[in-house]
């Protein structure tokens, strides 16, 4: 998958899944505020994550992550190194 | 001083109507809300009869991390609970302004732990459970998120009583309220229906044998009964102090006079006589009313042969001499289990504030037992003023309660 399939399959799973509203999704906006996260809601993108790319996040994956482009590339790198 | 403890709301979410008038409708026209569940046959059912509801679709009234963390029988009982907050005029607004409590009666979430078990034994990794999973699985399940959805801040625990848990669940709310410990609690049961919830309790071999249309499988005090049907909902009772119902200007729907409890001590499947009829006593004696003011006894009866018999037993030995009249309304909804003791108020106090009562359907030949009680098999139009509701469930626990009209 490229970088443009990644994020697009992310963004489909956050307004699905998440019930995120799309205004709120763009590549420099920061993640956790625009998603408004709690600790319970980094439960359940990790298992969305899994279900959906087959790659395992922990919790330290999430330390250097700030914007949404942050995450796209998480995932990348982690499909990419599957 | 004690407080006197009212009725101030209702909610219903059943197998007999997904409201109280649909709920009414049915206890006066006798119909039952029992089904023939193909999928309980295939999966290896001995009976595949059960009271059934549809899921609620509650995606435009409750979050995401809200539905994520409720299992089939929270749905159930916050359905219930937003008909019973609007029946007792009670909003957003005032539960946000005042302390209310809630005790739940509940006491399985069979579907929630299977579903978590099988995604943990699949993927052999805990963080892929989801978050959810462990606010579904355990037992106050229905208190922590009623809880939490209706910001409540009084007493919050779940009472797991077996099939006693609803009715003791309002005896409890009861007596915090006459202590003057709440002014109002929110009170119900929940019963999860999926067919995990029921297989163990299926290979007991004590539901209904099958080969019967459904609506006859659970016949209550007949001499041909042969075991219970099972089911499920959610029922909530909004208990209110007297004093609170009257400064908030509430409509009271009926008084709460009477709650008393007892265990059998022996067995922890086959019920005794002497226990349930303790508790029918106390509760009368605590409620002040005379035992032929009674009109109307609700009866836990599930259609179990030594079940009933002992019921019937019991209500002849503290009523001797007197025959108010009895009707199970598990011939129409089938067990509704831990919800049962809760159900069971809704529908009986329906049944005194609308003068009738509901047949106990396929009550159509007495045993030596059921002969000397005054069984309703047809719907009756009768005025009464004084109900008792009686719960009892496995180890033996018994609940009864005495409500009254005001």
């Amino acid at each position: 998958m490229n970088h443009e399939e990644i994020l697009e399959k992310i963004n489909q799973i956050l307004i699905e899944e998440f019930e995120v509203d799309a205004d709120v999704i763009a590549n420099d906006n920061n993640l956790k505020e625009s998603l408004d996260l709690d600790s319970l809601d980094y439960v359940d993108l990790v298992v969305l994550i899994e279900s959906n790319f087959g790659v395992k996040l922990v919790e330290a994956d999430f330390a250097n992550i700030v914007t949404f482009n942050d995450f796209y590339t998480l995932i990348e790198t982690k499909v990419a190194a599957k | 001083m004690e407080n006197r403890v009212v009725i101030t709301g209702m909610g219903i979410y059943s197998c007999l109507g997904l409201n109280l008038d649909e709920v009414k409708q049915s206890l006066y026209t006798g119909k039952s809300g029992i089904i023939y569940d193909q999928q309980r046959h295939d999966m290896g059912f001995r009976s595949a009869y059960t009271g059934m509801v549809p899921r609620p679709d509650l995606k435009s009234e409750l979050s995401r991390r809200q539905r994520i963390s409720i299992g089939e029988e929270t749905e159930y009982a916050y359905v219930a609970t937003v008909e019973a907050l609007k029946n007792a005029g009670i909003s957003d607004a005032y539960l946000e302004q005042h302390e209310v409590g809630i005790l739940y009666g509940n006491d399985s979430v069979s579907n929630a732990v299977i579903e978590a078990t099988d995604i943990f034994r699949e993927k052999k990794d805990t963080a892929l459970i989801g978050s959810g999973a462990i606010f579904k699985s355990m037992n106050s399940t229905v208190t922590m998120n009623l809880s939490t959805i209706f910001k409540l801040r009084g007493i919050n625990m779940t009472i797991s009583a077996a099939c006693a848990s609803g009715s003791h669940a309002i005896g409890l709310g009861y007596l915090m309220i006459k202590g003057g410990l709440q002014d109002i609690v929110i009170c119900g049961g929940a019963q999860e229906i999926n067919p995990y919830a029921m297989a163990s309790f299926d290979g007991l071999g004590v539901f209904a044998e099958e080969g019967v249309s459904p609506d006859k499988a659970s016949r209550p005090f007949d001499a041909n009964r042969n075991g219970l049907v099972p089911s499920g909902g959610g029922a909530t009772v909004i208990l209110e102090s007297y004093e609170s119902a009257m400064k908030r200007g509430a409509t009271i729907l009926a008084e709460v006079v009477g709650y008393s409890f007892s265990s059998n001590g022996g067995h922890i499947s086959t019920p005794n006589v002497e226990g349930p009829a303790t508790a029918m006593r106390r509760a009368i004696i605590q409620s002040g009313v005379a035992i032929d003011e009674i009109g109307y006894i609700n009866a836990h009866a599930t259609s179990t042969p030594l079940g009933d018999a002992n019921e019937a037993k019991a209500i002849y030995e503290v009523f001797k001499g007197y025959s108010p009249a009895v009707s199970s309304t598990k011939s129409l909804t089938g067990h509704e289990c831990w919800m049962a003791g809760a159900s069971e108020i809704v529908y009986s106090t329906l049944m005194m504030n609308n003068d009738f009562i509901a047949p106990n359907l396929n009550f159509e030949n007495a045993d030596e037992d059921s002969s000397r009680l005054n069984l309703i098999n047809q719907t009756l139009d009768k005025k009464f003023d004084i109900y008792l509701s009686n719960s009892f469930g496995f180890g033996g626990t018994n609940s009864a309660l005495v409500v009254k009209k005001i």
